[in-house]
């Protein structure tokens, strides 16, 4: 069977910088970070005190109580966001497209506020049980099972989780099936709220997080700052879309993986090269073809200069002409739902034309020496893009988008 | 320098790293002593349970040597016990 062309139809987000997509957007070009002391969970005693939290946020503008009742808080954002995307996306489900649409979603930890609430009871208050619905909160898959209950999806759905690449990943598996009829169409992305008072100690204790802002590929950066959030896409067949006379915001052209085979938290410049290369090769692009990147940029003194390393060894001297931007300095790393929000931001970038920056920019590193578009987006017309992610763990999984 | 201080920072070195308590010198570096990102968070995760301090992160990012990460708990321990930190640094 050929290869159908795949298109992304509906967008949806919900993050520390909105409730939306547009506020998402508008955001992310006015260079506006949505990073602030953590409110949700007391760090008198924990090293960081900043986060990029989903503000304003009222679950019963969204769910009655007895589903609220289900929902953890990264299942409640998945749903929001598929909600968003379906929407958007003006797609009518008959009952045949039920059946072949798929939900790929990515959580790195899944359920974290519904598991410390209860690990608490249990550990700190001597509580003789927990809630009954505690397993069905915390397990990474909800977010898929109640975007396919709410909506009667009844095709196949599953959960990635490869920590911070976790949605790029769950975005391909979705990608590849819609393209080779696997599926008719696919609803994927990826969701995470990881402000638990036990999650958040275990990322002190990683040294990672810094306790300023998130200044990517910035001489002066000090490490990532932890983001909450949820995005979906809506991917089907360019012709189907066109057929139904659907808005089509971009096209996914290709994906790629790798695994460094190296160290559990170290990333190798190699590792995330062959992901790019990889990406390229499935859309049948030559490295000459991009002009921007959606850098997994996490503000880590390792990752970035390690991700510049990898884009010299992809591009070599044309690595000089490309725009390359982390707008983690903007909503925060949101780990396994953060490169969602960034397939979203590079599609916008695609379709409006208009580059998002590296927020938080003040000096420049010889081992960041790229065109990092600081702190002000960009207009630029835009063909090719490619938006990388890099778990720890070593797992690598980069997606390549057309304008269409 | 050979202090008790010092002595038990060694040795929770050898142990946190594996090695024989003799190989761990002053002078060794902890890159040296053959010790990648994840022995180093797993040196000061020892280092803070076992004196009960609190290791800032941009102090640990500095430490090269045995010597400094020494002197940083000395000043740490100080500080947790009331005396003057400041003097020490």
């Amino acid at each position: 069977m050929a290869q159908r062309r795949v298109a992304v139809t509906g967008l949806g987000a919900i993050s520390a910088l909105g409730h939306d997509v547009p506020s998402f957007w508008n955001a992310l070009c006015a260079g506006r970070p949505a990073i602030a002391r953590i409110e949700s969970v007391d760090l008198t005693n924990v090293r960081f005190q900043n986060g990029a939290e989903v503000r304003g946020y009222d679950p019963a503008q969204h769910f009655e109580s007895a589903q609220a009742d289900l929902l953890d808080r990264f299942a409640q954002f998945a749903l929001i966001a598929a909600r968003q995307a379906i929407q958007d996306s003006g797609i009518v489900f008959t009952p045949e497209l039920r059946q072949r649409t798929a939900i790929v979603t990515g959580s790195s930890v899944g359920g974290q506020n519904s598991q410390d609430a209860q690990f608490w009871a249990v550990y700190r208050q001597n509580s003789p049980r927990v809630h009954p619905l505690t397993i069905p909160r915390i397990m990474p898959n909800a977010g898929a099972s109640h975007i396919s209950m709410e909506f009667g999806i009844s095709g196949p759905a599953f959960t990635v989780s490869t920590a911070c690449a976790s949605s790029n990943h769950a975005l391909g598996q979705a990608f590849w099936m819609v393209r080779s009829g696997a599926a008719e169409l696919a609803i994927a992305g990826g969701s995470e709220t990881p402000f638990s008072f036990g999650f958040l100690k275990a990322w002190e204790a990683m040294r990672v997080v810094a306790p300023d802002t998130c200044r990517p590929f910035s001489r002066d950066r000090r490490g990532l700052i932890l983001g909450e959030g949820a995005a979906m896409l809506v991917l089907e067949p360019l012709d189907s879309a066109r057929a139904r006379g659907a808005l089509v915001y971009a096209e996914i052209a290709g994906f790629g993986m790798s695994s460094d085979a190296g160290h559990i938290t170290t990333p190798s410049t190699d590792g995330p090269a062959r992901a790019m290369q990889a990406a390229l090769l499935d859309a049948d692009l030559s490295p000459e073809a991009i002009a921007y990147i959606n850098a997994h940029g996490t503000g880590t003194t390792n990752n970035d200069c390690t991700e510049t390393r990898a884009i010299r060894q992809v591009f070599g001297a044309h690595a000089d002409k490309l725009a390359v931007s982390s707008t983690k300095s903007m909503h925060g790393h949101a780990l396994g739902a953060a490169s969602a929000l960034e397939a979203v931001a590079t599609v916008l970038a695609l379709r409006h034309a208009t580059l998002p920056p590296t927020a938080n920019y003040t000096t420049p590193d010889p081992e960041c020496d790229l065109d990092v578009v600081p702190n002000e987006s960009r207009s630029a017309e835009v063909e090719y893009a490619l938006s990388n992610a890099f778990a720890f763990g070593g797992l690598n999984a980069v997606l390549a988008f057309r304008r269409v | 320098m050979s202090d008790d201080l010092a002595e038990k920072v060694l040795s929770v070195i050898a142990i946190s790293k594996r090695i024989p308590r003799e190989q761990v010198s002053l002078d060794s570096t902890l890159e040296n002593l053959g010790m990648d990102s994840l022995d180093q968070l797993n040196l000061l995760f020892a280092l803070e349970s076992d004196f009960n301090i609190s290791i800032p992160d941009d102090e640990a990012k500095s430490i090269r040597t045995v010597r400094e990460m020494v002197e940083g708990v000395r000043k740490l321990v100080a500080g947790a016990t009331g005396q003057s930190a400041t003097s020490v640094a």
